[in-house]
């Protein structure tokens, strides 16, 4: 990028380092790094989880647990000053005015037992803006600024009765109150739905155009990056590699690591169908039902939530079938019910066509339990931190009556299938990364040789270069073994690259069911053109030579 | 609306597990070996059958167990909690009696407790990892670890006997006559002792807590939002962190708050303080049943209610309590 400050530069980053501790994974958290914000710009600040984006945030805003984490080198030149020289009292009386910031998880963003209209109040009070009068009329305003609903009386509410997006506009209006010239935006949609994301997104944008506000966006979503940057810099490990227009950096990438990471990003068309599917149906759902009772008492009856209902749909054998849909559509509640985690409340889970897994219980369970394995989300917490590797893997065949030299000799050989070394078994989960806990939950999964996996968001707490790596891995598993795959995701660029077909979820209810190509090429439901619409960066096709690289580090790989 | 049906609810419920408290006492005591009458006919020296027999009859022992749990009941109902056998006096009369002398010390200790617990919680935290902090947590964890009747002890013999500053004994001197003003200070420096010895412990378990829940919720993400807002440290830490970090002091506080009143046995005992944690005392030694069947009911009644006061207490403070 132009590392000359022009008049449009509202911020600049010059040359700046920061110290982490002592026995931190490395040096400096960030590097030499430079970078501007313009006036009337969004530039978005890319990179996988520790690059050192969010350092770079809270180092603008002076929010570093100092001494630990210190800024050691370069300027933060805002309006005219370097803010690493300011004194904290006048540090304090940028942010909030001049600087906005808003976070990632709005759900947690929020103090829980302060009215809402109270918070944004504290926004004035703290910069001392505005009469009481004034104040209560400007709430309103703000809060219909960002398109909540009733903004009149939603300043009296707590932040619970708020969704997530709508905090997150809660969030975006206290950021904004006192029409700061900067907005630092550190992953704020990343906790929200797709639909609510491209809202959100929306709303960032048309306010950054009507204030002519500088905006830093922080994501590690290279399709958000296409839907609303002007700039871009990469940031691997602490530095930035890479930085520019955004066209030119989603376009025609140059460092190669932006070339990989943009060629890892999975592909908005669903790929030509590979070779004929197998007619023969694995596992049929039929009319599952699934309700939810809370807070049921001694004399109240409780609410119900209808999780799933009357969901039908088949698996075939050797198929990747996904389930899509946003949180709480009823998704994840469908995968658990297959598994028998949970207990339906009405149909049939037919499994290869002989015997309803719905009507079974206990040791009648007990033999079919092996068929159908799974996948979770969370590689932290899914693996119990004082088992060994070798351990967990080689539970579920001791479990089913293998000897444990067999067992543990089994767990060696599928440690080395998904791309490990078998001598790992002798670890702890602890000593390893989120991609390679998911690759020992996938191991521990075929453990029982399975005919289905049912595997929940597996790819959605990863880093998209890892992403790309487990979501191959599965691939390949699948068609070596023959076994059918249950996807369940929220990311449709995942669905689109994996599943041969896809049914759409939406409130417990399957509102389109098919082949994967026709449904996006023809959504016939308003709810899937909705959530196809949505998909951040959909118009974007990813450049050639991005996917070129990313084939090429495989390809070197594979040889070493 | 909402708020009196759950009060409602509440006590409704309240009523359930006080009943059922009621008829467990009841069947407990009566599966102690020996019954009331054999004993005092032993005492009284004639422990011949016909004595007990006339004794059964008297106190209606004879009857079967359900009717003598129903005539019990009944009388419960009507606040009758029958006759104490040893002090030939209404039951009901005797801890009614006492009740306000139990109040006044636990309710002392625990406003004691409360307060400096909370205070010196909130300090430790506001600066974690100095000298203070250090102090402070060395000091809760002293009075943490402490027995209770051995600081009683240490200070009667500290404060009364060599200092000769404090009464260590009862709860106003007796004799004195002292009338009016005179009266209440009286009461008032009997109660410096029981009430502080009492309170240490309490106090300690709220400085760790609330130490320890401030430390969490500065870590929160809404913190951070209030310190990107620009506001000041101390603003930050009485609304967005205090708030937070007493919910589950509240919590803690409520169950123990209605514990205190029949749990000052200890208090109650070394520094001769006539509430009813002493007059339970006695009644076990003497096998008082009715008395000890109604200092039982009355302090569950008022965990039940202490309860319920959380309860509310936590409507008002958190307000997602309402919907869940």
């Amino acid at each position: 990028m132009n590392n000359q400050t022009s008049d449009k530069t509202l911020l600049s980053i010059e040359d700046l380092t920061v110290r982490l501790p002592e026995g931190a994974d490395r040096d400096n958290a960030v590097e030499n790094i430079s970078f501007q914000v313009n006036r009337g710009e969004i530039l978005c600040i890319v990179g996988e989880s520790g690059s050192g984006k969010s350092v770079t945030a809270n180092a603008i805003m002076g929010l570093l647990p100092r001494p630990y984490v210190e800024p050691v080198a370069g300027r933060i030149v805002f309006e005219g000053r370097d803010l690493l020289q300011l004194p904290e009292a006048t540090l304090r009386d940028l942010r909030g005015s001049r600087v906005g910031m808003i976070f990632q998880e709005p759900m947690t963003a929020l103090n829980p037992v302060m009215k809402i209209g109270d918070q944004i109040n504290e926004v004035f009070d703290a910069h001392g803006k505005a009469g009481r009068k004034e104040r209560k009329e400007q709430v309103v305003e703000l809060l219909r600024s960002v398109g909540l609903p009733d903004p009149e009386s939603l300043g009296d509410s707590y932040p619970f009765r708020l969704s997530g997006g709508q905090r997150q506009r809660v969030m975006i209006a206290m950021a904004l109150a006192l029409e700061p010239g900067v907005l630092i935006a550190d992953e704020p949609t990343t906790a929200l739905d797709v639909t609510t994301q491209a809202q959100i997104l929306r709303l960032i944008r048309k306010l950054q155009d009507d204030r002519d506000m500088g905006v830093m966006f922080i994501t590690h979503d290279f399709g958000v990056v296409a839907e609303v940057a002007d700039q871009v810099a990469v940031m691997q490990l602490g530095e930035v590699v890479e930085s520019g227009p955004a066209q030119e950096i989603l376009n025609n990438p140059q460092h190669p690591y932006t070339q990989r990471l943009v060629g890892s990003v999975p592909r908005f068309e669903p790929p030509e169908a590979r070779g004929k599917l197998s007619a023969e149906t694995l596992l049929s759902v039929r009319s599952l039902d699934k309700t939810y009772v809370t807070a049921r008492g001694l004399f109240t009856k409780g609410r119900t939530v209808q999780a799933a209902k009357s969901v039908s749909f088949d698996i075939r054998k050797g198929e990747t079938m996904g389930l899509v849909g946003e949180s709480g559509s009823g998704k994840s509640t469908v995968g658990r019910c297959i598994v028998r985690l949970l207990e339906s409340n009405g149909g049939e889970i037919r499994f290869r066509d002989e015997i309803d897994l719905a009507s079974l219980k206990g040791r009648g369970l007990q033999p079919y339990r092996k068929h159908i394995q799974m996948i979770f989300q969370d590689p932290y917490a899914s693996l119990n931190p004082r088992r060994k590797v070798g351990r967990i893997i080689a539970e579920g065949p001791m479990a089913h009556g293998t000897s444990q030299a067999e067992a543990h000799r089994r767990a060696e050989e599928l440690l080395e299938l998904v791309g490990l070394d078998s001598a790992v078994a002798d670890r702890y989960p602890h000593e390893f990364s989120g991609g390679q806990r998911q690759r020992i939950g996938i191991a521990r999964a075929l453990a029982l040789d399975p005919e289905l996996l049912v595997a929940d968001e597996p790819v959605s707490a990863l880093d998209v270069s890892v992403q790309a790596q487990v979501l191959d891995l599965l691939d390949d598993i699948k068609q070596r073994l023959n076994i059918s795959v249950l996807f369940i995701t929220h990311d449709l660029r995942v669905a689109a690259q994996i599943c041969e077909r896809i049914a759409v979820m939406q409130l417990g209810e399957i509102v389109e069911y098919g082949d994967t190509r026709e449904v996006f090429s023809n959504p016939q439901h308003p709810y899937t053109r909705e959530l196809l619409a949505a998909v951040p960066g959909r118009n974007w096709s990813i450049p050639e030579v991005a996917r070129k690289a990313v084939a090429d580090q495989q390809l070197q790989k594979e040889v070493l | 609306m909402g708020k009196l049906s759950f009060i409602a609810r509440r006590l409704v419920k309240g009523v359930f597990v006080l009943l059922a408290i009621v008829i467990l006492n009841f069947l407990l005591i009566r599966l102690a070996p020996g019954d009331p009458a054999q004993v005092m006919a032993g005492e009284a020296g004639a422990a011949d059958q016909e004595f007990i027999q006339q004794l059964q009859e008297k106190f209606g022992l004879n009857q079967p167990l359900h009717e003598q749990l129903f005539i019990y009941l009944k009388g419960v109902l009507t606040l009758d909690l029958g006759w104490s056998y040893r002090q030939d006096e209404a039951v009901a009369t005797l801890i009614f009696e006492r009740l306000p002398a139990t109040l006044l010390l636990t309710g002392t200790a625990f406003c004691f407790a409360l307060t400096f617990g909370v205070l010196l919680g909130a300090l430790a935290a506001a600066r974690v990892g100095r000298w203070t902090d250090s102090l402070i947590t060395v000091l809760a964890l002293v009075c943490y670890a402490t027995p209770l009747f051995w600081v009683a002890l240490m200070s009667i013999l500290l404060f009364s006997v060599y200092l000769g500053w404090l009464p260590g004994f009862g709860m106003f001197s007796v004799g004195a006559g002292y009338t009016g003003l005179e009266f209440v200070l009286d009461v008032l420096r009997h109660l410096i002792l029981p009430a502080l010895t009492l309170g240490l412990f309490y106090m300690a378990v709220y400085t760790r807590m609330t130490r320890a829940s401030m430390l969490e919720v500065m870590e929160m993400d809404y913190v951070k939002t209030a310190r990107a807002k620009g506001l000041a440290p101390g603003r930050i830490t009485r609304m967005h962190v205090l708030r937070n970090a007493l919910l589950p002091v509240i919590t803690l506080a409520g169950i123990q708050a209605g514990q205190m009143v029949g749990g000052a046995v200890l208090t109650e005992t070394v520094f001769a303080w006539p509430g009813i944690g002493r007059l339970m005392f006695d009644a076990l030694l003497q096998r008082d049943y009715n008395l000890l069947l109604g200092v039982f009911l009355v302090s569950s009644a008022v965990v039940v209610l202490f309860n319920l006061v959380t309860d509310l207490v936590y409507t008002f403070v958190d307000p997602r309590i309402e919907v869940s």
